[in-house]
């Protein structure tokens, strides 16, 4: 029980980038980018890839890091010069990715044991946990530089930012780029972690990104971007937790958990407009009986 | 400074709904004019600011600003030039960021933005000052979400953001039509002080009449895609709501069609 929990958190750290990643977009940008599928999976196949061909495993994530970029610089164009639709755009890049890592794993599946790891020299529990605080961090100071500010302004009123100079065509393929990149980062973490990579690791990773997003700030909060990303990085270590919860059940299967995340999501999403709904209809009973009661008042003196 | 010469703008051309915006209009703007703009709906008002800042761009006709033609310029590069206010309270900021990184945006107009922190230590300073002009207590409140104040607050914030970094022109398109008449009172007062301290030029859309006569130094009318009439520096002294009516109707053959405007 207890190991599985541990190995719960620990990948719940390496997924944190994947789900840091689609909180730019979703969260930031407001650009529904389905290109994470894909995208995941081409960070795992460079990082396991150039392991196998001998590159030191740090180099392989980095460049995995870059293999992500420039897939999100892709889907960002497809959007803002094409003026493809951004959710069109997202599946086109995911589905040409699709072929795109066939063709760098060569075979579907790729087994990492036995090369070098970057797990190797300290446990995955460490790596992951510097990785994801580091990842944090980093997104925190980012989303105060200049050009942060510009890129939160870009999702948040974009006609604003234009009319103070802001190419937002810019902004936007800057942001869809480095979520990418964090989400191929991750894809490349993971294969490490569990020794191999095969070509459909990545297939419902953007579902996983939301629900460690919504998980995450359901439960602890958004009110500023600091919160926020703490939130997300919380979010994807619970909902690995759950998951491993979930597997223990008698009833359910390894092939039950897309269900399960499902529920998870309708879960963190509708609990809170519950929630919401019950509190404001409670404060509107209260105040319609304070009203009644004082024109009772009003209406007593006159008579 | 700003100079428009021959610009048109149709929308839907050559279907059957075809409307045309803006008909060869010329408008020669010298440093420091502030003219006011009236004009019955769907004159052409916002269509001409729009293709003065770059929003859209015109089927003919140029546009130059101190001299550099910019007609074929994005909008985001216009933004260098241009200082906007929008009619909408809430589209001339952003509302999950805070007062003082809205500042820090409008601070940046036009120039490269780059990994040096927004908001510092120095430009807070300079930030609270600007506030503090703005007399509604927002230098108190820098690190609020600007989603949390009223439309009038927010008006006055994207003002002073259009603003203070002194732009060569500044937009106006109705800035205060959507603000309750205290609030409008006080965003066209901030309007006159900010404008007449910068020495702006300013191009400023109004329904409201007594406004136009009362604020700037000349004033145009428009209908119809069309600028109907041009008055001057001299002829606006002497100028009163119901003359600036009857010279409407006379020049366009019918009354002021607009329900919402305030005739002082
Ligand atoms: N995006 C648009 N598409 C089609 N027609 C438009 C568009 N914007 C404005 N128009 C039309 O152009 C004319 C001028 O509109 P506008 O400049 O908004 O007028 P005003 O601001 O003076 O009320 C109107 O007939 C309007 O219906
Ligand atoms: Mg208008």
């Amino acid at each position: 029980m207890l190991v599985s929990l541990v190995g719960a958190v620990e990948l719940g750290l390496l997924y944190a980038l994947m789900a840091l990643g689609v909180y730019i977009t979703f969260r930031i940008l407001d650009f529904p980018d389905l290109t994470v599928d894909g995208s995941f999976t081409t960070g795992a196949a460079i990082g396991t890839v150039m392991t196998i061909a001998g590159s030191p495993p740090w180099l392989a994530v980095i460049f995995a890091f870059f293999g992500g970029a420039v897939a999100g610089t892709l889907t960002g164009l497809l959007h803002t010069k094409g003026k493809v639709n951004g959710l069109l755009s997202g599946i086109i890049m995911m589905i040409a990715l699709y072929s795109i890592n066939l063709r760098i794993l060569g075979k579907p599946n790729v087994p990492l044991r036995g090369e070098a790891n970057i797990f190797d020299g300290a446990s995955v529990l460490t790596i992951g946990l510097i990785l994801a605080v580091v990842a944090k961090i980093g997104l925190d100071l980012f989303f105060k530089t200049n050009l942060g500010l510009s890129l939160r302004a870009t999702g948040d009123n974009s006609r604003m930012i234009r009319s103070f100079g802001a190419n937002t065509d810019g902004t936007i393929i800057m942001g869809v780029a480095l979520s990418n990149a964090l989400v191929a980062c991750s894809g490349a973490l993971i294969a490490h972690s569990q020794n191999a990579a095969n070509n459909s690791m990545g297939i419902g990773m953007i579902v996983i990104g939301l629900a460690s997003v919504i998980i995450g700030e359901a439960i602890f909060g958004a009110k500023t971007i600091f919160r926020a990303t703490l939130a997300v990085v919380l979010g994807a270590i619970i909902y690995r937790v759950i998951y491993a919860l979930a597997l223990r059940v008698e009833w359910l299967d390894a092939q039950d958990m897309k269900l399960i995340t499902a529920v998870i999501i309708v879960g963190a999403l509708v609990i809170p407009t519950i929630r919401r709904a019950i509190k404001s209809k409670s404060i509107a009973k209260k105040r319609t009986e304070e009203v009644l009661s004082s024109m009772g008042q009003t209406s007593g003196g006159g008579s | 400074m700003l100079k428009i010469e021959g610009v048109s703008k149709l929308f839907n051309p050559g279907t059957v709904d075809e409307k045309i915006a803006l008909l060869n209009a010329n408008l020669h703007m010298k440093q420091g004019d502030f003219v006011t703009v009236i004009g019955s709906n769907g004159a052409g008002k916002s269509t001409l600011m729009n293709i003065i800042s770059g929003v859209m761009k015109p089927d003919a006709g140029n546009i130059y600003i101190e001299g550099t033609e910019v007609s074929q310029l994005s909008e985001y590069s216009r933004s260098k030039w241009i200082g906007r206010v929008f009619q909408d309270p809430m589209a001339g900021t952003a509302p999950r960021m805070t007062i003082e990184e809205n500042l820090a945006i409008a601070y940046k107009r036009g120039k490269p933005r780059g990994f040096s922190f927004g908001v510092n230590s120095k430009n807070r300073k300079v930030f609270r000052e600007e506030l503090s002009r703005l007399g509604i207590g927002l230098e108190n409140r820098m690190t609020a979400k600007v989603g949390l104040l009223s439309g009038g607050e927010r008006q006055a914030l994207s003002l002073l953001m259009a603003t203070f970094t002194r732009p060569q022109i500044l937009l106006l398109d109705e800035h205060t039509a959507a603000l309750d008449p205290a609030r409008a009172e006080l965003v066209t007062t901030l309007t006159e002080n900010i404008v007449r301290e910068l020495n702006l030029t300013t191009l400023m859309v109004t329904h409201n009449m007594e406004q136009a006569i009362r604020l700037g130094n000349r004033l145009i009318m428009m209908d119809k895609g069309k600028i109907i009439l041009q008055v001057d520096e001299a002829q606006k002294q002497g100028l009163t709501v119901e003359r600036l009516l009857g010279e409407f109707e006379r020049i366009s053959g019918k009354k002021m069609a607009d329900d919402r405007v305030v005739l002082g």
